[in-house]
């Protein structure tokens, strides 16, 4: 289980780095935005905040990977061909797919990497990080969350033939519903209620507490790992579900 | 006579085919939601950088939208074509090749036009954004000028899939270049001076400088400048674009590359 795990996990990791749209929106997305929340916070006279917006940039990066491939990643299987072979593999379908979800949250971590280097280099933002130990905690934790989550994306979607629609309808939101260049306390309140249920809420938290010290770094790594309980467990019954009606109605190899 | 039904008949035919944004499960999504949401995260960002006002991101972004149907929506045209296999069938036709390209970029003028109006409504309900209402005229016209202008740009990137495949890609560059070059969310003045010289070379740079001085009360004869300069930019790229699309069409047949996807 852990050889397939590993091996799923680092297949997705290489094929979504060959691919040039992944690393648009892993690498190149978040750097645009980044530069356009550098830019305006420095015009309106509140650099200090360069590494906040620089991590949020960042997570923005890892949401865009997972949403785009999660959200399709059945009906790439199907476009390949591949689908009906992983359905009727011997290995449970979910631990098939979870490596693949992961895979596309990992990716994302690109984007943190290129969004501080391009801070540092072309904005020169100061990398003044708190004691690491919590960040080494904080990043898997996030990663891991949000590849749960996109499990949960990938059991949903898979109902809707225009699963790009629904991810291209979700990328903003999020972005914006869980504080990652805006604080919270700005958006209305009812938010707050849709953004605790949202794993980058709590990933942001807890990365941004981790580097930049002060906050409850520990409780919001909890709550990505609580999350990502919740989102395995509802991602599973969805997908067993799925893998029931499409045996059932033989529609594996409908593309 | 031929060329003019080629023009409407085949633009409004592959609107509909290529896209399907005719469906709402799909157009909502995509053309609608995506930019409500823009919109109302940089004006948020805005608030909390404190850097300009609700009515200069509605303005900015509102405009910018347009930009979506026009670039994304030509690259998509032409890439869509290959993607179904049908592209060596268009262009084995004898078919004017201005009224084939030009006739699939109206639709997508309008549709950015519907957008850009779109945005300003969501602007006005959600956010603190309120024109007077004899400024809209003038505002229609910027945002007539500015699609046009994006279209114009969206079919130079387009150009490129008649030989490359991965056209999706650079359209999500221009669109992101467009985003940060050309005012949208950063004042000109913020940005530094290589970047704001690029920027007068862009579509939208204009059309939005324009809309924001319509909106703060200007009269239209006071932005005719800036209108020709943003219809100039637009006539260039559509006339590079004709010269790109010919090219790469013969490029094309000489490589054997419009069946690879």
């Amino acid at each position: 289980m852990v050889r397939l795990f590993y091996a799923g996990w680092l297949f997705h990791l290489k094929n979504l780095s060959n691919s040039l749209f992944f690393v648009l929106i892993s690498v190149l997305q978040p750097v645009i935005f980044a530069s356009i929340a550098f830019f305006m916070y420095r015009s309106g006279q509140r650099p200090g905040t360069l590494l906040y917006v620089a991590l949020g940039a960042g997570l923005m990066g890892i949401w865009s990977s997972t949403l785009f491939g999660s959200g399709g990643a059945i009906q790439w299987q199907r476009w390949q061909g591949t689908l009906e072979i992983v359905v009727a593999a011997p290995a449970p379908f979910l631990l098939v797919l979870v490596p693949l979800t992961l895979a596309t949250a990992t990716i994302g971590l690109y984007s943190i990497v290129t969004t501080l280097l391009w801070g540092r280099v072309f904005f020169g933002m100061p990398l003044a990080f708190a004691p690491p130990l919590q960040l080494a905690v904080a990043l898997p934790a996030t990663v891991v969350s949000l590849g749960l989550m996109g499990l949960l994306l990938a059991s949903t979607f898979v109902l809707y033939r225009q699963a790009s629609a629904f991810s291209n309808l979700l990328e903003y939101p999020v972005w914006l519903a869980t504080g990652l260049l805006v604080p919270l306390s700005l958006l209305p309140g009812w938010v707050t209620w849709i953004s605790w249920g949202l794993a980058p809420t709590w990933g942001i938290k807890a990365i941004r507490s981790a580097a930049l010290g002060g906050g409850d770094a520990w409780g919001a790594i909890g709550m990505c790992v609580a999350l990502g309980v919740v989102y395995l467990i509802l991602g599973a019954v969805f997908m067993k579900n799925f893998e029931r009606l499409a045996r059932r109605r033989a529609t594996l190899s409908l593309t | 006579m031929n060329a003019v039904r080629v023009f409407f008949l085949g633009g409004a035919v592959s609107y509909r085919a290529l896209f399907n944004w005719m469906q709402p499960v799909v157009y909502v999504p995509t053309m609608l939601a995506g930019p409500l949401f823009q919109i109302l995260l940089f004006a948020y960002v805005g608030r909390a950088s404190g850097v300009e006002s609700d009515a200069f991101f509605v303005v900015g972004n509102a405009v910018q939208v347009a930009a979506m149907a026009g670039v994304f929506g030509v690259a998509m045209t032409i890439g869509g074509e290959r993607w179904t296999q049908t592209l060596s069938l268009v262009l084995v036709s004898p078919a004017n090749r201005l009224a084939l390209f030009l006739g699939r970029a109206l639709p997508l003028i309008v549709n950015g036009f519907i957008l850009s109006w779109f945005g300003f409504a969501v602007g006005w309900a959600f956010l603190d954004f309120d024109p007077a209402a004899r400024s809209l005229p003038a505002l229609a016209l910027c945002v007539a000028t500015t699609a046009a202008s994006c279209t114009a740009f969206g079919l130079v990137i387009g150009s490129f899939g008649l030989y490359a495949r991965e056209i999706f890609v650079a359209a999500n560059l221009a669109y992101m270049g467009l985003l940060i070059f050309c005012g949208v969310n950063v004042p000109l003045d913020a940005l530094p001076q290589w970047m704001e010289a690029v920027s007068r070379g862009l579509p939208l740079t204009h059309g939005i400088e324009a809309a924001r001085s319509i909106v703060g009360g200007a009269a239209i004869s006071d932005v005719g400048g800036l209108l020709a300069r943003e219809l100039a930019v637009g006539a260039a790229y559509a006339a590079a674009a004709y010269v790109l699309l010919r090219a790469f069409e013969a490029l094309g047949r000489r490589k054997a590359s419009f069946e690879t996807y």
